[in-house]
């Protein structure tokens, strides 16, 4: 079955900005523009990039949160861009979307035990029992226990509310599941143990992940597969150890040099001086949109906007000098 | 237990205990905490939530909750006993003044309806000993703006704190920090909310300020690789104790405390292998006996739940509590 | 300790919601017993012209009025006018204002805007003179005041509503729900209204306390509540010619006017900070 079981082309999603009647034409916020992969079954799927990348817009516009402006998605073959409500409902089941901040995507007056049958309720016909059964399930399969059922979620730390987030998506059976920054703001520990659960998870479940985050170092860990993003598109693509060991793009060069390491030597101001920082979704500049921080520069970058193109190892990457150096 | 002399170091906390009284209880925030900063020396406090970094950081400068009691201990800056101090002796010497904050969430520590301008000459009118005024006043603004590498200081003055990205803000928050020219600036959590490449420029930007100006700092961070960057010593605490003092290169090559090696462990590689400590962060309503650490921790024995362990060195300068320190 | 063990002992430390409380408790009280309590409870239709504008004294505690009848009993009756007018109301009011503030809230389209400029509109003109009007309008009775305030006060619990729904969908829970399937009428039924119900509690108090003072406005001007009815207001209008001599004629309506608002005001206050989401987090 080489049938990868989410292919995206072309997806773009754009917003007005903050305008109104009033205020004239509204600047538009190009959040993602053009974003083309695929992922495989089984796979975990690394995402990463900095604030204003679009990585969370493309998650929320994968699950349906967003109504995408432009390009295709499929889901296991099937076209799921414009669907009807109906028929969008259904497929919501299948792929699920894990918040960035747990407590706040819980409804903080719901005890749990609501909480996570409330998706089974939505979606399916099961009787009570029934859905008490799999509520007990889940929670067990994501390490808490029948106590924890007549809690509200503020009760709970980070880490549990990761978990309580995870076991009420979990409910549907879900194929797809996005983690959107899962690990941020958990202490490391912590963060460790959640890393465990997710890839036992996986196993018990047969679930593929697109695994959305700042973190390099998580990211290298868990993501054999990596799509560096930057300004709304993709700029480097492949095999996330060659990707972060021997970077190509000069944005990927640019991050992974910025990542304090224990034991790296600390970067010298000269290096930090020309990082500048990400640039404003709503004013980006013509042709590459790296190209105002960039140490390279030609003609082409101002031009024109590099297409991801195939790069070494098998990677692909969108600039045009490495097209020139191959 | 041999003390350095107390002349030497610009900050003292000694055996700080630190309770909130809250509705649910007593949390025993911080258990006879004892950490020190030099002059001109850059120590990281790093811990984890809850360890009792944050409370700590607000005990120096008390600027603790209504909930919070000072239940034991002492805090010296300066050879001057800031637990004794009236708030208004505080607010004239200390805050601000001796010791300066730079806050973590640039995002809701400026003032939202005053122009950045405004926001920065206040501290100059409030905070330094002899305020310079008109000319000499934008002098010294321009100037220090432009050690944190704020380009084009008198247009930015002009703008409000919702027009800057959120390094910028960092910046601003840097160069409000140490416009009074403090003798010690505690940094809380200042990197956490941005992005890489803009960490790396702040972190940058702090080491060359320190050189600069020969401040101390305590900068505390949950962050291991950003503290490795920016912290000649470390101080690891954990469930409100302090675990371990060392300098830093040593404490990631020969971590003494088990806390320190199992943290380290549980730090992610490459190769996939994840470690994580089994347990959980206590509660501090009702924390542990003895050395909080040793319901998870695997050298535990029968003695460690009896007391608080005792300060011992295990190389020159790098100091462990701990009865079963690590080989 | 839970929620609600720790929600009562702030309640009771709060001294001033406290005694709000004890107040709207007193007022429930007499207006339940009130045929009990009163001393004279037929002076609510009986007149005796002979004890005509006694001062207070053994048998009149409070004193009589212009027509002999004992003022305390006619306020203890009052309360149930009182209550009632403020009672049906605020409850109308809340019919009507809060499921608009939650479509406004919840959706983002023309309607939205539509109800919020019609709620403004009404927010626009000073509540008092509005509620003036629309008294007059209709035949003066209680009737008429009754739906005088309902009309008047509607916009401020569907302002409050949908400011607070507004926040709410900043907040990721309601795009989870949404994430997982839930159409819009259950996620506003079930997850936005239990979320918004503390403030529209805590406005419903505030509510009470200005179309009780209204509604005395009104029946003072006499577009309200007309004699014999023992209401708060209409008794400090007829009081008007006997003054200042006869002092307790004004005086105890209107202190019972002034510590019944002031009752639920500071209940109100109070409940707004017990309500408050963060105190059931304890200690963060």
């Amino acid at each position: 079955m080489t049938e990868p079981i989410l292919d995206i082309q072309r997806l773009r999603k754009y917003f007005k900005g903050p305008g109104g009647l009033l205020k004239g034409k509204a600047p538009q916020v190009r959040a993602l523009d053009g974003v083309t992969f695929d992922v495989i079954h089984g796979e975990i799927f690394g995402v990463v990039g900095e604030s204003g990348c679009g990585k969370s817009t493309l998650g929320k516009t994968l699950l349906g949160i967003y109504r995408p402006t432009g390009g295709r998605v499929r889901f296991k073959g099937q076209d799921i861009t414009r669907l009807s409500k109906r028929a969008s409902i259904r497929i919501k089941s299948e792929i699920q979307y894990v918040y960035q901040d747990p407590g706040s995507s819980l409804d903080p007056m719901w005890k749990v035990r609501r909480l996570l049958a409330e998706p089974l309720f939505i979606h399916t016909n099961l009787d009570r029992k029934a859905v008490r059964e799999r509520v007990r399930e889940m929670l067990f399969a994501v390490g808490l226990g029948e106590e924890h059922l007549s809690l509200y979620p503020h009760e709970f730390s980070g880490g549990q509310q990761r978990r309580l987030g995870l076991a009420r998506i979990l409910c549907l059976n879900p194929s797809l599941v996005v983690l959107d920054e899962p690990t941020s703001g958990l202490d490391v520990s912590v963060q460790a143990t959640i890393l465990k659960l997710f890839l036992d998870l996986k196993e018990r479940f047969d679930l593929t992940y697109i695994f959305i985050s700042h973190n390099l170092s998580v990211v290298r860990m868990m993501c054999r597969r990596v799509a560096v993003m930057y300004a709304g598109r993709i700029v480097e693509m492949g095999d996330t150890a060659a990707i972060f060991d021997r970077p190509a793009h000069p944005y990927t060069r640019l991050l992974v040099s910025a990542i304090p390491v224990i034991g790296k030597k600390a970067m010298s101001e000269r290096e930090v001086e020309g990082m500048g920082e990400p640039p404003n979704p709503e004013d980006f500049p013509p042709g590459c949109r790296f190209q105002p921080r960039c140490p390279y520069e030609s003609e082409a970058c101002r031009r024109e906007m590099p297409d991801l193109r195939p790069g070494p190892d098998g990677r692909s990457v969108a600039c045009h000098l490495n097209e020139i150096n191959g | 237990m041999v003390k350095a002399d107390s002349t030497d170091r610009l900050l003292r906390v000694d055996d700080l205990t630190v309770h909130f009284h809250t509705d649910r209880g007593v949390v025993q925030a911080l258990d006879h905490v004892e950490i020190s900063v030099g002059r001109g020396e850059v120590v990281g406090l790093i811990g984890e939530s809850g360890s009792g970094k944050t409370t700590t950081a607000r005990s120096v400068l008390r600027i603790l909750p209504q909930s919070a009691r000072i239940a034991g201990g002492s805090i010296r800056f300066d050879d001057r006993d800031l637990l004794a101090m009236s708030e208004k002796e505080l607010n004239a010497s200390i805050r601000g003044r001796g010791v300066s904050l730079v806050p973590q969430d640039p995002f809701n520590s400026l003032n939202p309806v005053f122009t950045v301008g405004t926001q920065i000459r206040d501290i100059l009118k409030w905070k330094t000993v002899r305020s310079p005024s008109g000319g000499l006043e934008m002098e010294r603004i321009r100037e220090m703006l432009q050690q944190v590498q704020i380009p084009s200081p008198w247009k930015q003055l002009r703008k409000y704190p919702h027009q800057f990205s959120g390094g910028q803000r960092q910046r601003l928050m840097i160069a409000m920090a140490l416009l009074p020219r403090p003798s010690l600036v505690i940094a809380d959590e200042p990197t956490t909310a941005l992005d890489v490449t803009v960490e790396a420029q702040i972190l940058s930007l702090f080491r060359s300020l320190v050189r600069e100006m020969n401040v101390s700092v305590l900068f505390i961070t949950h962050d291991l690789g950003v503290a490795s960057q920016i912290c000649r010593r470390i101080v690891v605490m954990y469930a409100g104790q302090d675990m371990e003092d060392a300098p830093s290169e040593r404490l990631f090559e020969r971590p003494g405390h088990p806390y320190t090696r199992e943290l380290l462990e549980s730090l992610p590689t490459p190769d996939g292998d994840i470690r994580d400590i089994p347990g959980e962060v206590p509660s501090l309503l009702r924390p542990p006996d003895g050395c909080r650490f040793h319901p998870r921790c695997p050298s535990a024995t029968a003695e460690c739940r009896l007391e608080r362990p005792e300060k011992i060195e295990i190389e020159p300068g790098h100091w462990v509590r701990c009865l079963h320190p690590v080989e | 300790m839970n929620g609600v063990g720790l929600a009562w002992k702030k309640f009771t430390r709060d001294r001033l919601a406290f005694v709000g409380f004890l107040i709207i408790l007193a007022l429930v009280l007499a207006a339940l017993f009130a045929p009990v309590l009163a001393p004279y409870p037929d002076d609510t239709f009986l007149i005796h012209p002979a004890q005509r504008l006694q001062p207070p004294s053994a048998e009149h505690l409070l004193g009589t009025d212009s027509m002999g009848r004992d003022i305390l009993s006619r306020l203890l009756f009052g309360t149930r006018v009182t209550l009632v007018i403020a009672g049906i109301a605020v409850g109308a009011s809340l019919l009507i204002g809060v499921p608009l503030g939650l479509l406004a809230g919840y959706f983002e389209n023309i309607f939205s805007e539509g109800i919020m400029r019609v709620a403004d509109i009404f927010l626009s003109i000073p509540q008092v003179i509005l509620a003036i009007f629309l008294a007059q309008s209709f035949r003066p009775s209680i009737r008429s005041v009754i739906l005088a305030l309902s009309i008047t006060y509607w916009p401020w619990f569907t302002r409050i509503v949908y400011a607070e729904t507004r926040a709410l969908k900043k907040r990721a829970f309601l795009e989870a729900t949404e994430a997982v399937g839930a159409g819009s009428i259950r996620t506003i039924l079930l997850h936005v209204l239990p979320n918004v119900s503390s403030s529209i509690i805590v406005r419903s108090s505030i509510g009470m306390g200005f179309t009780i003072l209204t509604a005395a406005t009104l029946g003072f001007l006499g577009v309200g509540a007309q004699p014999p009815t023992p209401e708060w207001g209409v008794t400090i209008a007829e009081s008007r010619q006997f003054l200042p001599d006869a002092w307790w004629y004004a005086t105890f309506p209107g202190l019972a006017i002034f510590i019944v608002v002031m009752g639920f005001n500071m209940l109100g206050d109070g409940l707004r900070d017990i309500l408050d989401p963060r105190i059931r987090r304890g200690f963060d």
